[in-house]
């Protein structure tokens, strides 16, 4: 396909694709500062991290469909393993042994977290490999309990977490000596801290979408997707499903790790209630509703759910205030009531995500001009 | 790699499940480029004894021997490495992937791109990536499926789905392609096609095994044939002389008194 285009042509039309969302992520927080305000650009970057979030459990339960309700915990790791890194708290606990802390580099810590991360996930996906369904899930949802409770507790008899209290004034994201912290100059426009992880986020999710989208369309994608539709099979066709699996899990692990070091960089404080058991289900249900194992789905859904909360808090008290002249519902009870809802109304009218994968406009387009 | 004229050899497995003992002492080779069929009454064990040569179940004695090789223990993936590749009673395909992408899975064992390789999708990973996909066009012609990157195994029709099956376990390159019942459910006609196909693929010098009910699909079709019966094998030989056998008849008709 690719060879027949005309050489002459300036640009394919995927590479204007490309280059029209460039542009337009990169006026994104100029556009949300302008219109909404600072916060709500703060409120995009947390975005993105779930969105990353969503496409690293997207591996594991809508590639290899191995529902992990724990999924929580590798973002504790990777936020933990930055803050402990990166911040006075070990100089507080032991004075005698690090002086000054470690503070190590960013840029270092991010694949040490990952490559953790990613144990963590082989050490759930171990025990779990005999176990599907239902049973699999109780599993994870035990495994993402214990991390927590371990770094709620972990502050004695060695003080590693700093236990429900959490590790504060995490040093910020620091890259070849700028600190993302500080409004930076660039070419004459002034960059707050904001969008500089806003920046920085983006261009994180977008190697998560690329390294999503390059194992769906892969031989590894497929046996992933093997195991999903049926394990037996799958090993039938000389597929290792315990490798395969394990493999999933740790992307999948990894993913998590990465957005948990971005996080912790970019709020500067960790503690245990970041990382609750509802936390694992909302970006669960980012992947369910906005349409297992398609990335674009899996994008919305998580866009979706992360806007929403905030959109709430914005719009309903003012509006009940309007109303009523008082808050009759608190946003935070109504966010539940709402997210509910809109759970089930997605599972009635459309039980496979709001964006389903298999779009197959493209390859109805090949198979006939085949033929 | 050797030729041995022999491609599998079971002896004296059995198969015990808790104190139940579905499988007693069956020996039985299959020789390179036959089709061999293996017949028996409902419960006879006959499923017991596909699931070991596949690698589903474990045998609790006896010995394994494939394509020269001793297995002791078997696991269904390393044997489908080997080179034996199976069907399903009840069709298990990969019902939301396409009738393309599940044969291209059947190339998993062939193929080797890892997860660098899916990430760069450098020369070897496109070139190996197009060679899955021309293969598994090419199977699923022969075996007669139409427009298959766009049609998803689940809608495919259940002669269709069948065939599948055949393709899918064909593209894993197998010595010996083993099939549970695959004229289940086929009329008259699906099952003449059937058979020509299966005559097409032992052609192509791939050794065929099958359970099947149909016992005229297994007299037409089959080189020679194992009768099972309680768990043991009963009877062996070309069919005719197997229809012949006075201890097959009786297993299927029913002793007369003595």
């Amino acid at each position: 396909m690719k060879k027949n285009l005309p050489l002459c042509s300036p640009i394919s039309p995927r590479a204007r694709e490309i280059i029209c969302i460039i542009l337009f992520v990169a006026v994104l927080p100029f556009l949300t500062d302008a219109l909404l305000g600072r916060g709500w650009v703060r409120i995009v970057d947390f975005a993105m991290l779930y969105i990353m979030l969503a496409l690293g459990l997207n591996i594991v339960v809508g590639y290899a469909g191995l529902l992990d309700l724990g999924y929580i915990a590798f973002y504790a790791v990777g936020a933990y393993c930055y803050a402990l890194t990166s911040s006075p708290h070990l100089a507080l606990a032991y004075p005698l042994l690090f002086p000054d802390g470690l503070h190590l580099s960013f840029l270092i810590v991010l694949p040490l977290a990952a490559l953790l991360a990613g144990g963590f996930g082989i050490l759930l996906g171990a025990p779990t490999l005999r176990l599907r369904g239902d049973y699999l899930a109780i599993v994870t949802l035990g495994f993402g309990e214990i991390v927590r409770i371990f770094m709620n507790n972990l502050n004695a008899p060695v003080n590693l977490t700093n236990g429900p209290q959490g590790i504060s004034m995490i040093d910020p994201v620091r890259i070849a000596g700028v600190s993302l912290n500080t409004t930076q100059q660039v070419f004459g426009f002034s960059l707050p801290s904001v969008h500089l992880y806003f920046y920085l986020f983006a261009g994180f999710t977008a190697v998560v979408v690329f390294v999503s989208h390059r194992l769906e369309k892969s031989r590894i994608g497929r046996a992933w997707m093997a195991i999903r539709e049926d394990e037996v099979a799958a090993s039938a066709m000389g597929i290792n499903t315990r490798n395969l699996k394990l493999l999933a899990f740790a992307m999948g692990a990894m993913f998590g790790g990465v957005s948990g070091t971005l996080f912790a960089g970019f709020q500067g404080f960790v503690s245990p209630e970041s990382f609750s058991l509802m936390e694992s289900i909302m970006v669960l249900c980012m992947v369910v509703l906005g349409g297992m194992g398609n990335i674009y789905g899996v994008i919305l859904g998580g866009m979706t759910l992360a806007l929403l909360p905030e959109v709430l808090r914005h719009s309903i008290v003012p509006l009940q205030q309007a109303m009523f002249g008082r808050t009759l519902i608190d946003p935070e009870s109504l966010r539940m009531l709402l997210f509910g809802t809109a759970l089930i109304g997605v599972m009635l009218f459309r039980p496979a995500g709001l964006w389903p994968s298999r779009v197959r406009r493209r390859e109805l387009a090949t198979d006939e001009a085949e033929q | 790699m050797s030729k041995l004229a022999t491609l599998l050899e079971l002896s004296c497995v059995g198969k015990q499940f808790g104190g139940l003992s579905a499988l007693k002492d069956v020996s039985l080779h299959i020789k390179r480029g036959e089709i061999y069929g293996l017949i028996g009454p409902n419960g006879a064990g006959k499923t017991t004894l596909f699931n070991i040569i596949t690698g589903l179940y474990q045998l609790s004695s006896g010995e394994f021997n494939f394509n020269g090789d001793s297995y002791q223990t078997t696991k269904s993936h390393l044997l489908a490495q080997a080179g034996i590749a199976r069907t399903f009673q009840n069709i298990r395909l990969f019902s939301h992937l396409t009738a393309l992408e599940n044969v291209m899975i059947g190339r998993h064992a062939k193929t080797h791109a890892g997860v660098f390789g899916a990430l760069l999708r450098d020369k070897t990973t496109r070139s190996e990536e197009l060679d899955s996909t021309n293969r598994a066009r090419d199977l699923l012609r022969y075996v007669g499926i139409s427009k298959p990157s766009q049609t998803l195994a689940k809608n495919l029709s259940y002669g269709e789905q069948r065939r599948l099956e055949i393709a899918r376990a064909l593209a894993t390159e197998p010595l010996l392609l083993a099939l549970d019942e695959p004229a289940a459910g086929m009329n008259a006609t699906e099952t003449e096609s059937l058979k020509a196909l299966l005559q097409n693929i032992r052609a192509t010098g791939i050794t065929v095994m099958l359970i099947e009910h149909d016992v005229k699909l297994i007299m037409g079709l089959c080189d020679r044939v194992a009768v099972l019966d309680y768990g043991k094998k009963i009877a062996e030989g070309v069919p005719d002389e197997v229809r012949q056998n006075p201890a097959v008849i009786a297993a299927y008709l029913g002793a007369e008194d003595e």
